[in-house]
């Protein structure tokens, strides 16, 4: 009898088999999905273009700054503030992509990896002023005080005694120190950015596509967790909720808003970085309108249309919440923080539909922390 | 009838088959303890946490900073002293109390097949399995080749119960209707070779893993049972624990029971067991040990002189052990959702469960307010499983309310943002955001704070 049995187990596994064979798997991988498709379009359309829109960026803005070397005019500074714009608007399409070398540059077990040298603010106006005095630093051993912020700091911000931001590079004690910073800090981003750009172009693109696994090191695992940490953290928390003071018992911080210094440019950077989330989630190209193999796919294709829907009507509601704000979110913080709450609010929404709803219909893993299950 | 048990209860049988028992229980929990320790899991889960959520009722039991290593150890070596059958009854109490001090340090960990090996533990406290084959044996030079009959029939049960009430559990729509959560878990397993590619995201293979799960929990313990079909049920449990394992990270709970089922078996078996182990011994030369052996006097009968007393307290525990995952009907709401009576019940693998919050604290004189940055507080893990679990939830703000009067603010008052969704359905509100966590008291009574579930789960 227990042949039969034996016999009859292996009937139903053969059977199983063949009826499935007519499906095919080329490139498909496991629940019909075709997750190498969107790990490419994702790496072709989305982050290599964005870094090497970045380099294109951090260049031109370092063209600026060799002519602000060269010539100390207001006229030369305010082109610099220009290209430091620009490069900062393009690199909020870059920040959610802390994967890779990105990640790896940062040795330290701090999880923010590249976003560390590249954006996070406030800086310690002491700390820069102190290193344009004594010249001794070193921007590999710190995790603070490089990037975009120390740009904004340098190139907008007043130090004391000055008048200017200008002054800081002529008149100034250390103008020479300053300038020497800001070169520091310049050939940091530049080459941090080349590192990642050539790490992606050479060798871990590949590795990114073929990791198609549902481990902790599947790459649509890492994306996903980078994209949900990126919204939460670099995004909500970041640009809105520290500064409106969320964490801290109504205690404000208007001086921790991005690009405080430039002060103006808080609101476009802001809806730069939602353009950017939009664009991940919905799979659009860097360089275009068209839209790709994403999250949304994934998430239509497992019929879960509905999460699609609210997530998107979420990111227009996000939209129109920060268009109803100043351009400079600091004086709104000051003056006006009862909308900037309303917003935090409304950004916060979309927490749940991303962390709860959408990782359970894509079930990835969302905390890395090794456990059994029942 | 009363004579019927009384001469049930006088019933013997051959001894082999709990002493391999406890030769496999005793091996098994201590690869147990080692696993957990190399993968380092005692520090990530019971040192590195700032805050552990406690058993109500059990808020004293806490890890006990670098002394839980010796914590673990006594289990391990009490582990090992079991599987060798040495200072028996000694080992199995304080491997039942280690192990069940180590569960209780934080519910965080809670898994069924821990609740198991706890209470498990706890039953053989009352066997005679060092009786046979055991070191024991050789340092009294006696040896017992018959015992009790209900005394491995009381392991049977344990192991019947779990298993049925595991059937049970999954008589429900969302398992049976909906074959759900594996078809929210299937799919993502499509990185398994063979299979992986071919059958994980079939529609008729999730219904047919949902119900022939269902169909093995409710029938392998008589299939078991029956000498006729014990053979293939052992192929099942095999097959079917193999294929869990598998899919899902369930450490060791697949050979746990792979080899609790042996149980199951005759004692000719178990004697073929004991035979091979002896030749090993031999073997490895343990021949002063195996030459003692022989001077140990065969005793026929293993005769327990308290059994009145043990017989009492296995009635009271097996009473305890079928009542209590009915204790859910108590409760109004849905089971699944409010998780009220969920756990010691054996309901394993039944929810895709998985939620948010966002903890407020405000001062209710001035209402200024702040959010809480969960990081700060707990571990990965810990906010993954406190986000559903009302339970957690409400301890956790009270530990955030606690923490934050400590540092001078006044006034607390503690909400949550909650959301949470279950099975595959779009998350919904969950907790009452207007409700002061602060102010309530976790007991036995219903939650009404827990908001509503908007759907229905027919069944048991």
């Amino acid at each position: 009898m227990i042949k039969r049995i034996i016999f009859g187990l292996i009937l139903c596994v053969a059977i199983a088999a063949c009826s499935s064979s007519d499906d095919g798997n080329n490139g498909n991988n496991g629940d019909g999905f075709n997750r190498t498709e969107l790990l490419t379009n994702l790496a072709d359309n989305i982050i290599i273009p964005a870094f090497q829109d970045l380099g294109v960026k951090l260049s031109a803005m370092d063209v600026a700054r060799a002519n602000f070397v060269n010539s100390q005019t207001q006229t030369n500074l305010d082109a610099l503030s220009a290209a430091w714009l620009e490069a900062y608007s393009v690199w909020q399409h870059v920040e959610l992509f802390n994967i890779g070398e990105a990640e790896d540059v940062n040795t330290t077990s701090d999880d923010r990896g590249f976003v560390r040298f590249f954006n996070i603010y406030p800086v310690s106006e002491t700390e820069i002023d102190g290193y344009a005095a004594s010249g001794t630093y070193d921007l590999t051993s710190v995790l603070v005080d490089q990037g975009f912020p120390a740009f904004d700091y340098l190139i907008h911000g007043i130090a004391t005694g000055d008048a200017t931001a200008l002054d800081k590079f002529t008149t100034h004690t250390n103008a020479s120190g300053y300038m020497t910073y800001m070169t520091d800090v310049m050939s940091r981003m530049l080459s941090l950015n080349n590192q990642i750009l050539n790490d992606w172009q050479n060798t871990y693109k590949d590795q990114f596509i073929s990791a198609t696994e549902n481990g902790l090191n599947g790459s649509f695992n890492k994306i996903a967790n980078d994209f949900i940490f990126a919204y939460e953290k670099g995004f909500r928390a970041q640009k809105v909720g520290t500064p409106a003071g969320v964490f801290s018992a109504g205690q404000t911080f208007p001086d921790r808003v991005e690009a405080f210094y430039k002060g103006d440019v808080s609101k476009t950077l802001a809806l730069e970085s939602l353009t950017a989330l939009e664009n991940f989630f919905v799979g659009r190209a860097y360089n275009g309108s068209t839209t790709g193999s994403s999250l949304r796919t994934y998430l239509q294709f497992l019929d879960s249309d509905d999460i699609v829907t609210a997530i998107q009507s979420q990111f227009t509601a996000v939209r129109t919440s920060i268009n109803g704000l100043g351009n400079n979110f600091s004086n709104e913080i000051e003056n006006n923080n009862t909308q900037v709450l309303t917003t935090y609010e409304v950004m916060q929404a979309m927490v749940p539909l991303i962390k709860v709803d959408m990782r359970q219909a894509l079930d990835f893993a969302i905390d890395f922390q090794d456990s059994d299950g029942d | 009838m009363q004579t019927k048990l009384k001469s049930y209860f006088n019933q013997n049988t051959n001894a082999a088959p709990l002493a391999v028992f406890r030769i496999g229980f005793g091996l098994m929990m201590l690869v147990s303890i080692i696993r957990f320790w190399s993968k380092g899991w005692i520090e990530t889960f019971y040192l590195q946490p700032k805050f552990h959520f406690s058993y109500f009722g059990f808020e004293w039991i806490k890890p006990m900073g670098n002394y839980t290593y010796l914590l673990f150890f006594i289990c391990g070596l009490a582990a090992l002293l079991v599987a060798l059958g040495l200072k028996y009854r000694l080992a199995i109490i304080a491997f039942f109390l280690s192990f069940t001090y180590i569960e209780l340090m934080d519910k965080t960990t809670y898994l069924n097949h821990y609740y198991f090996t706890s209470i498990l533990s706890f039953l053989m406290i009352f066997l005679p399995a060092n009786a046979y084959f055991s070191l024991d044996s050789i340092v009294r030079k006696k040896d017992y080749s018959q015992i009790p009959k209900w005394t491995i029939d009381s392991i049977k049960l344990l192991l019947s119960i779990v298993y049925i009430y595991a059937g049970l559990a999954k008589l429900n729509s969302d398992w049976l209707f909906k074959a759900m959560p594996l078809k929210i878990w299937l799919p993502s397993k499509y990185d398994i070779p063979f299979i992986g590619e071919t059958l994980m995201h079939k529609d008729w293979f999730h219904f047919a893993m949902s119900w022939s799960g269902m169909l093995y929990d409710l029938a392998i313990p008589f299939l078991l049972l029956f000498k006729r079909t014990r053979t293939f049920a052992f192929v099942l449990v095999v097959i079917f624990h193999v294929f869990t394992r598998v899919l899902f990270p369930i450490g060791m709970f697949p050979y746990i029971m792979i080899i609790s089922t042996l149980i199951f078996f005759e004692s000719g078996f178990h004697n073929k067991i004991i035979k091979v182990l002896r030749k090993i011994m031999n073997l490895l030369s343990l021949r002063i040990q195996s030459g003692s052996i022989t001077q140990i006097k065969v005793m026929d009968t293993f005769v327990e002189k308290r059994q009145r007393v043990i017989l009492s307290i296995l009635v009271v525990f097996f009473s305890i052990q079928i009542l209590l995952p009915w204790r859910y009907a108590l409760y109004p709401n849905e089971l699944f959702w409010t998780e009220e009576g969920y756990r010691f019940s054996w309901r394993v693998m039944l929810m895709e469960k998985a939620g948010y919050t966002n903890f407020k604290i405000v001062n209710s004189e001035t209402n200024s307010f702040f959010y809480v940055e969960n990081s700060d507080f707990l571990t990965p893990f810990q906010e993954k499983q406190m986000s559903f679990q009302p339970d957690f939830i409400l301890e956790y703000a009270h530990f955030l309310g606690d923490h934050f009067k400590s540092q001078g603010h006044e006034n607390i008052q503690v909400f949550v943002d909650c959301h949470v969704a279950l099975n595959g359905r779009m998350s919904q509100r969950y907790i009452n955001p207007k409700v002061d966590l602060y102010q309530l008291k976790e007991s036995f009574q219903p939650k009404d704070w827990i908001l509503p579930f908007n759907d229905e789960i027919k069944g048991l």
